[in-house]
């Protein structure tokens, strides 16, 4: 391969590898290590094997999973198991001179909102993470994506992981993006489009206009959910908006290194003439504000669509899918989604937890009321978007509404801290999945995105948040 | 990791696209300590009713197929969350082997590193085979990976594609950490390099 054709996966991979073997498997180095309280396992291997953690200055830890949500009280964590995981962390760290923004610190959250916020996440970073939302920090330009327990040990111990290079996906979205339509629309039609499949094997490069013109918080979220089609990362090449976003934070280069990274950062966006295994395009002005009616991300359709009816699914395995997953949501065929009732209400979740996304469910709820009918949760997702929330007054508006606002973590999302919902009940989820019992048995999920799902609450059903604009 | 022998088992057809992981193993069980075991988790919230009672539909509470050692699934198997528990969950039921079109790239990942073999082969195989496990309750299939064929219950041999390093690991038991730790070398000039090259890292 020439220069003059690489993309950005190329010039990143090719930085990293330190041992190539004949057989496709990449010896690759990796930058940035977040762990959580959900890597306590890890952490019993290197016990076991008598290993310390080779790079601690570049792990970085947040206990985000299983902490409680309604306070900062680890006493509070009812169940002992989940308490364990909480402690385990902290100690693990600890013991192995890991930084840990631990849940008396306010820079505390869900560790894909955490390391973006605190300057962590970079371009031309190899970042990982035992949670398969990482992808989400490729918005930055890095090549990010989640890992299991036993390479989480593997990282731990070598700052290394043996890979085989995926494939390279291109998705252009061009065009502007209509009142209302959100970076979580743009991603649901994409994974609509392709399918849950549809990226496997593969590390999407998202571009075209209307990713250039999002904000590395709406780029996070898009990236985020690559892991839903299959995706196990997903990026965007850095730019202006990257660098601007990244100047001063916490752990951002500082004076001739800042300069020196800012070039190096530069020369990583795709050769133009770069060659990718597959492409796909997207016109922006056609995404509406979307919404799932199934038990698979890619159940996705515009908020004035109706539920679809299997029988016209040409394919057999998604017919039948599609059948069980209606049966499961308790939905019928032909329903207009605009108007089906919803119980709860969830705004969090690494996908929609940041301070763009509270704005504009704050602007939805201001001077509205949540449904009588409908329980509706705001939780911030860190410390430090919650302080930047309440500096701005949006608890107010929020609490003022009827929502519950709450301390950062995962929440809702996976319910593993006890937030859960009900057997039987609907959720407008700004969530990443919608999977069977993923918010509790029997729970009914919908994606939708933060302005969606503000209009959910206080109609108690889902609307059309375009007709609840611009008053 | 125990090395990975000939397996000559009973299958079980389990014919749903892009089962989760959180099907497999449900995230209120992931805080259950290793040792103790995560076979009886296994596909929980399908396999028992709120009760605590089998369903008798699900494919693994019907007596024929309660010995699988061999899952034979749909595409994007193991989509989803990256929890390494839905590799231990099949591990600790007895499973040693899946086979499908295609999986989640992290759950692909992790079976390799606990010794269970992920196995693709084309769609047209995968549910050729499929549909004679479901014909033929506790029909047996063969999985031979130092060959890397799959014989079926009718004695057609298909072959399958696996990465030699991977291949190696499974067959010789052998853990990719100790692997890896033999690179410190190669690990430590790159470290030195890179300082030098992008020293804010």
């Amino acid at each position: 391969m020439t220069a003059a054709t690489r993309t950005l996966l190329d010039k990143i991979w090719d930085r990293h590898a330190i041992v190539q073997r004949d057989d496709g498997q990449t010896l690759l180095y990796i930058d940035r290590h977040f762990i959580h309280d959900g890597s306590r396992r890890a952490f019993e291997v290197l016990g076991e094997r008598g290993l310390k953690v080779r790079r601690p200055d570049r792990t970085f830890g947040t206990p985000d999973h299983y902490v409680p949500t309604n306070g900062r009280d680890m006493a509070t964590i009812e169940d002992p198991d989940a308490r364990l995981m909480v402690e385990a962390i902290a100690r693990n760290a600890a013991a192995h001179g890991v930084a840990v923004f631990g849940l008396d610190d306010p820079r505390q959250g869900i560790a894909h909102v955490v390391g973006p916020e605190q300057g962590l996440s970079q371009p031309g970073m190899t970042i990982v993470c035992g949670d398969s939302h990482t992808s989400t920090h490729g918005a930055l330009g890095a090549l990010a994506f989640g890992i299991g327990a036993s390479e989480v040990s593997h990282v731990l111990a070598t700052q290394t992981l043996w890979q085989r290079k995926p494939k390279a996906k291109r998705i252009t979205v061009d065009g502007t993006l209509g009142a209302g339509v959100t970076a979580k629309d743009v991603i649901l039609a994409i994974i609509a489009r392709i399918g849950a499949d549809g990226a496997v094997g593969h590390a999407i490069e998202y571009a075209g206009s209307a990713i250039r013109g999002l904000s590395v918080e709406g780029r996070l979220t898009v990236c985020n959910m690559s892991i839903e089609a299959g995706a196990r990362a997903g990026m965007v090449a850095p730019d202006d908006t990257t660098i601007a976003y990244l100047e001063g934070r916490p752990y951002a280069p500082k004076g001739a290194q800042w300069e020196q990274a800012v070039r190096f950062w530069r020369s990583l966006p795709s050769d133009a003439e770069a060659r990718f295994d597959s492409e796909v395009a997207l016109d922006a002005a056609t995404i509406a504000p979307m919404v799932t009616w199934g038990t698979s991300p890619q159940d996705a359709v515009a908020i004035t669509e109706r539920v679809p009816d299997p029988a016209d699914f040409a394919d057999a395995g998604r017919r039948a899918a599609a059948g069980k997953a209606l049966e499961y949501m308790g939905l019928t065929p032909g329903t207009a989604l605009s108007g089906i009732p919803v119980q709860r209400v969830f705004i969090g979740s690494c996908t929609n937890s940041r301070i763009e996304d509270l704005r504009i469910a704050a602007q939805i709820a201001s001077g509205r009321k949540v449904a009588s009918t409908v329980r509706a949760m705001v939780v911030p997702g860190s410390g430090l978007v919650k302080r930047q929330a309440e500096a701005e007054g949006l608890d107010g508006v929020f609490k003022a509404a009827g929502f519950e606002w709450r301390e950062a973590g995962c929440s809702m999302c996976v319910g593993m801290n006890g937030d859960l919902v009900a057997a039987g009940e609907r959720c407008a989820s700004t969530s990443n999945r919608n999977f069977v019992g993923r918010q509790g048995k029997g729970a009914r999920t919908h994606l939708v995105s933060p302005a969606m799902a503000a209009a959910a609450a206080v109609t108690g059903a889902f609307t059309d948040v375009r007709a609840l604009l611009g008053r | 990791m125990e090395p990975f022998e000939r397996l000559d088992a009973v299958a079980a057809p389990m014919p749903v696209e892009n089962v989760d992981t959180d099907q497999i193993i449900p995230a209120r069980f992931l805080r259950k300590p290793r040792k103790a075991g995560y076979g009886q988790y296994l596909f929980h919230d399908v396999r028992f009713d709120d009760a605590g009672r089998e369903r008798t539909g699900f494919v693994l509470n019907q007596p024929a197929y309660r010995p699988a050692r061999v899952l034979v699934a749909d595409k994007n198997f193991g989509c989803g969350s990256s929890r390494e528990h839905a590799v231990y969950a099949l591990w600790d039921y007895g499973f040693r082997a899946v086979i499908a079109p295609s999986y989640g790239d992290i759950f692909y990942g992790n079976s390799l590193k606990n010794g269970f073999l992920p196995i693709v082969l084309p769609v047209a195989s995968v549910v050729r085979l499929r549909d004679l496990v479901q014909q033929s309750p506790g029909a047996h299939v063969i999985v031979d990976l130092d060959l890397q064929q799959v014989i079926g219950p009718d004695g057609r041999r298909l072959e399958f594609e696996i990465d030699a390093f991977r291949k190696h690991c499974l067959l010789h038991g052998i853990d990719e950490l100790d692997f890896t730790l033999g690179h410190r070398a190669e690990i430590e000039a790159y470290e030195r390099t890179q300082s030098g090259a992008t020293p804010w890292l």
